[in-house]
This record gives structure tokens, sequence and C-alpha cells, in this order.
């Protein structure tokens, strides 16, 4: 096959995700795309989201059609330069082979998840990739640690990337034996513990980041860096219509408003996606390590921790990353540590900035972990 | 952690569950455990269809196998109930509901009204309901809008596996009577299901398909049904919404009223008989309520006004299939068609 012809594929998000459907190009064929462009959009029954250029060149052909089902790894469009012959691309897409019905793979993933028992409770965790560095990606309130979906992978190429779920959160014990920072900070510190991680990079999202902070504050010594990522613990302000909302809410029509709050695009909350959430929502234990948290951590619409005058005073390296839409924490936050930390702030973007532009956001964080 | 386990296995998992959460719930019923007074194996049974089974050996006399009486023992859960119990009663099957209806119908769901809200009744009284399986006409009725009539009673009928668990769960935590309706289809259907306990809330309906053009509206078995049709709608450019009530009261008419706005169409699929049924009730809500939505007349699909035969070959006609509900579906978008 010709080296120079690049294909886009549909993208596997999660091992669960079989097939997507294509709903809609972002850029016509014969457009120069350059690498992180947005292509073409797809949604799953889980989320929709939208496949970015790998590559550099001509959108040369669009194959997939809007509104139709493809498998994971089908062929749904090529990238080539003007350069090349327009038979050795039609070659190339008559030949091309779908191998998404491949066996093995599914194997050479391992399993999805695993659990570990901890002080603070059994923990799920995702692990990708081998060897060092460790990292450890730290969801948010209410978060699990799906929400590193389009992240967990692409850093797996830099080391060990470990996800947990926190207590209270995804499928972890739903007791939060100490509903603070610090009690969550000594979850991670355990979780580290339990599977054996002497010291790892932390990467935490909103109510992770703070638990990222927190924990580099008392455990210098096995933090090798922190990313913030539309964090709490850098300022007072955050929207309780969320947190709150996001507590109280019971049903469907409740919950896809506040949800939507997350996202830059709000089409991105898809029903499936809202389901999902109540149905962690309505299991045993859960309104009560939401409410326990969400009074300790934000209570009233104010961080009660506020952590970027002792960041400063320390030494471990800091990226922080925020969504320029943020809607959940304001996007300026990101400058409360000042020349401390590098800070990025991305455009057309919300609090899940991490899922909205992964590739932007696993380039930083790669270029973070080998600094 | 979710895997997957049948209808049937939810059920039993939700009493299992509860029972060992709050030792004021009891289950009661025929044969529930090994055959009131009879020798031989206890545990033998688990209930008609073994749903039950497997609980007393974890939970012993707290399962009571009663005397052949209706009226008797479904009045003991309901005393039960206004004594400070949470019963489970299996009732078998909800065509037997006649001979203890005063208990349910004069006494269980009135006992809060009558007494100025002072008196609880949390009883459950769980029933197999539906057709298809070749038990003939007294074992084989959808009689949910008979309940749903009553105010005072709560009236659930789940499709699936994870909605039985916590609807089940949230039946016995609730204060009021609740009739649980079981299709005796879907007792081998899995799904989901996860290990831990959770509640799902009274009155708020599931979206299991969307769609743009036309809304269905059911409940239990007919889900299927509905989900059937729509895929074969899919086919010919057709996107149908499908709504799975879950409950029946209450009803969560809001979800029923914002598809038939969003698609202009309704589609009631209904199991029971279509006069007075749930169907009618569905569709009436909707003309009095969305009309100005509606761009066709509103269709039902229910089964025939007959009792249900005991032929397999019309007994397999009484449901609604797929087909009838995509035809009616079809009639609903024909003008749109036309024009």
């Amino acid at each position: 096959m010709n080296e120079r012809i690049k294909p886009i594929v549909m993208p596997k998000w999660g091992l669960s995700m079989s097939e997507g459907k294509v709903t809609g190009w972002l850029k016509p064929a014969g457009t120069k795309v350059g690498v992180g462009d947005e292509i073409v959009e797809v949604e799953t029954d889980k989320i929709a989201g939208v496949v970015e250029a790998n590559e550099a060149g001509t959108l040369r052909r669009v194959i997939g059609a809007p509104d139709t089902v493809y498998p994971v790894k089908a062929l749904i469009g090529v990238i080539a330069d003007d350069d090349v012959p327009d038979a050795d691309i039609d070659a190339y897409v008559a030949e091309y082979a779908t191998h998404a019905a491949e066996e093995g793979e599914a194997e050479e993933a391992g399993p999805r998840y695993e659990f570990v028992d901890t002080p603070a409770g059994r923990l799920r965790y995702a692990k990708r990739g081998d060897g060092e560095p460790n990292v450890l990606l730290i969801h948010g309130f209410g978060g699990d640690l799906d929400n590193w979906l389009f992240n967990i992978d692409a850093l797996a190429e830099a080391g060990t990337v470990y996800a947990l779920d926190l207590p209270g959160h995804g499928q972890s014990d739903k007791a939060v034996k100490q509903a603070s920072l610090a009690g969550l900070s000594t979850a991670v510190t355990g979780f580290m513990d339990a599977l054996g991680i002497g010291r790892a990079h932390l990467v935490g999202h909103s109510m992770g980041g703070a638990i990222a902070a927190q924990t580099a504050l008392d455990h210098p010594e096995r933090v090798a860096s922190i990313t913030l990522i539309g964090s709490a613990g850098l300022g007072e302000e955050i929207n309780s219509g969320y947190t709150d909302g996001f507590v109280t809410a019971t049903s469907r029509r409740d919950l896809k408003p506040v949800l939507e709050q997350l996202f830059h695009d709000p089409a991105t909350v898809t029903r499936q996606l809202v389901d999902d959430l109540l149905k962690y929502k309505r299991l045993d234990g859960v309104d009560d390590a939401l409410r326990s948290l969400s009074e300790a951590l934000f209570a009233g619409g104010r961080q009660s921790t506020v952590l970027a005058e002792a960041l400063k005073g320390a030494d471990t390296p800091v990226l922080v990353v925020w969504g320029e839409s943020d809607r959940v924490i304001p996007a300026a936050h990101a400058g409360a540590l000042g020349e401390r930390a590098r800070a990025e702030v991305i455009g057309e973007a919300g609090h899940m900035v991490q899922m909205e532009k992964a590739s932007r956001v696993n380039e930083l964080l790669l270029a973070h972990l080998k600094a | 952690m979710a895997r997957k386990i049948s209808y049937k296995q939810a059920i039993n998992e939700a009493l299992d569950l509860e029972m060992r959460r709050d030792p004021t719930v009891i289950v009661l019923g025929e044969d529930i455990v090994g055959g009131a007074g009879a020798p031989g194996e206890i545990d033998a049974w688990g209930g008609v269809l073994g749903v039950t089974k497997g609980l007393h050996a974890k939970h012993g006399n707290r399962l009571m196998d009663t005397p052949l009486s209706e009226s008797a023992y479904i009045g003991a859960a309901i005393g039960a109930a206004a004594c400070g119990m949470r019963p489970v009663a299996e009732l078998m099957f909800l065509d037997f509901m006649g001979v203890c209806f005063d208990q349910i119908l004069n006494q269980a769901a009135k006992f809060k009204y009558m007494f100025g809200g002072k008196a609880k009744t949390p009883v459950v009284i769980r029933a197999m309901v539906g057709a298809g399986f070749r038990a003939a006409a007294q074992h084989s009725q959808m009689l949910t809008p008979m309940f749903t009539h009553v105010p005072g009673l709560k009236v659930v009928c789940p499709s699936n596996a994870y909605d039985a668990k916590g609807l089940l769960i949230q039946s016995i935590r609730d204060d009021d009577p609740v009739i649980f309706c079981e299709h005796k289809a879907l007792y081998g259907s899995e799904c989901d299901v996860p290990e831990e306990s959770y509640a799902i809330p009274f009155g708020e309906a599931n979206i299991v398909r969307d769609g743009k053009d036309v809304t269905i509206v059911s409940y239990g078995l007919t889900v299927h049904r509905a989900l059937d049709a729509a895929e074969k709608l899919a086919k010919t450019g057709v996107q149908a919404e499908v709504i799975d009530l879950r409950t029946l009261s209450p009803i969560d008419w809001d979800t029923v009223i914002e598809s038939v706005e969003n698609t202009g169409r309704l589609v009631v699929v209904d199991e029971a008989n279509p006069r007075c049924s749930i169907a009618g009730d569905v569709a009436a809500y909707v003309a009095q309520n969305a009309f100005g939505a509606l761009k066709a007349a509103p269709q039902m699909v229910t089964a025939p006004h007959t009792p249900v035969p005991f032929s397999p070959v019309l007994e397999d006609l009484y449901i609604p299939s797929a087909d009838a509900i995509a035809a009616a579906v079809n009639k609903t978008t024909a003008r749109a068609l036309a024009a």
C-alpha cells in the first residue's frame, strides 16, 4: 500500500464501542487539513464526538455517509497530498480491509477495568501502557474514569497510565469515609500504596485537580508533577447551579440541562450519557456521597479550599489547562498561579475540555510529562 | 458492578437485597417456599415459576407459604403493612385479583385517605401478567387498567431486568400499596444490571429509542414489539421514538407530551383489552393537552376485545405485533407522505 495515503477510520472510544455513526463532515473533500483539525463528527450510543486529523494533507476522499453506522476501524475518509494520483487512492480504498472483526484485539487490550482493595474501600481502576513514569488520572465531582476515555490510550505511549474511580464514584465503593479534600487525597495515596505506585504524575480534572494539588502539597515526594484541568482549588468561584443541580436532579429532564453546562457544545450530551449518569446516581449510597462532598467542598456556591498560594510556594511542576467557555469553574482561574505554572486556555471547549479537545490536551500532557 | 442477569433473577435479587437491608420486609404467597404443609424438600418451588427460589435459605421464616386463599393472605399482607411491616405478597397471576379485590380496592387503597393521612400501607403485591404463555384465558390477562383506575394504588410494569430490580426496590421502599406486574414472557430476558441496590423513581418514563417522526408509547412486553416496529420503520425512513412508561400510576405525562410535541404523531401500544385501557388513557390525554401538536389522529394498537384464546395460533395474533404497530405508524404518516 502507498504509505503517502493515510486513512481516517471510525475511532474506538472505549472497549464497549463496536460501531459509530457518522453525523456530518466538518471539512468537504478537497480541503487542506492539519494535524488536530476537526474533520468529521461521530456519534456513539454513549457520546457524540469529533474525529481529528492525525496527519496533515488534503482530504482526498469522504467515504462515510452522514447518518450511517460503521464498525470501528472502518475506512470513512482518506488524507493524502495533492500529488498522489487519484488512481492510487481509489486502489487504496478498494483494498482497505476493515480489521474491526479481528478477535485478538479486545484480549490484547486486557480487561477494561480492575478492582483493588484500599483503606478507602474497593476502588475500580483502568490501567494502560507500561514502564516509567506512572501517570494517575483523577476525575472530578460526579465523574468516573471514563471521563478520560479520549486520553488514557494516548497517554499510555508515555508510560503506565492509571485512571481510578474515587470513593463514592463510578463503580468504586459508594461510602466516602472522609468527605473532604484531605480525605480524597488520602484515598488517592492509599490507592497508590495498594498498587505499589511510589511516585506518579497526577492529572486531575475539576475536583480531581484539587485532590492532585492537595496530594502534591502533602506528599511532594510521591508526586512528580501535577496537571490541573478545569480545576477546583484555584479560586473561590464555582457554579452552584451546576453542583447543586447535579446533586438534586433525579430525572432525565432535570439532569440534562445540568449536564449541558459541562460542554461547549451542549449537543454532546446524548440521551445515553444522561441515562448512564442517572443509573449511577440511583445506586444506594451515591446520593449521600455526593451531598456530603458537595457540602464539604463547595457549600453555598463557594469553594471551601483554595490552594493557589500554597502551590506558588511548592516545587512540584504544574501544568494548568482550561476550556475557554467553562461554565462550571471560570477559565479566569487558569491564571491563578501566575508565572509559577504553564497555563493553556483552549478555545471552543467547556469544563470537559479533556473530552472536547482531546488531542490538544493529550499533546500538552505528553509534552508536560516528557519535560 | 453490572453484569447480565434475567428479569426473573433481577426480581429475586431485589427481594434479597431489601430483605437484607430492612428487617420489616417479609415475603408471602402460595408455594413461594416449598408448598404449605407439604412433606418434602423445603425451597423446592420458589413460587410457581421459581422467582423466589433460594431466598428461604437466606432469610428463613421471613418467607411464608400461605394457604390457597388469596383473600386471606392478601388481607394478611395489607394488615401487616398497616401495622408496620413491609410485606411483599406474590399472587401468581394478576387474573386472580378478583377473589381478593375488596382487600385491595376498599382497604389498602383507602387507608391513607380515610385515616386523614395518618396511616400508611407499604405493601407490594407482585403478580404475573400477559399472554404468550399458552396458559389460556384465566392466566394470561393484562389487567393493568383495572388498577390504574383506583386512586391510592401505584401500578408498575417493567419491560426489562434493570427496571424490574430498581422498580421493585422502589416499590418496597414506597409507603403506598403497589401492584407490581411482571410479564411472564419477559422472565428469561437479560440485560446489564448492577450488583448494588438502586431505586428507580416512580413516574419517570424511559425513552428507549430516539426518533423525530412519531412517538410510540408502551409498557411491558410490547415495548419490545414497538422497538421491532421502529427498526422496520427506520428502513423505510420513518424515525420512531419509543417510550416505555415503566409505571402506569403515577404516569409520566410530561415525557409523553414533550415527545409528541416534537414528533406530532402518537401511537399507543397496550396488551390490555381496548376499552378503558392504558392506550385509551394516553391517547385521550394527548388529544386534550397537545392537540395543537398533532399532525394526525392518535392510533391505538391493543389486544382485541376478547378473552385471551387458548389456540396458540390465535394467541399469537392476540398480542400486538410489530407489523400491527408499524401499520398504525404508517396511518399517522400517510397524510404527510401523500402531501
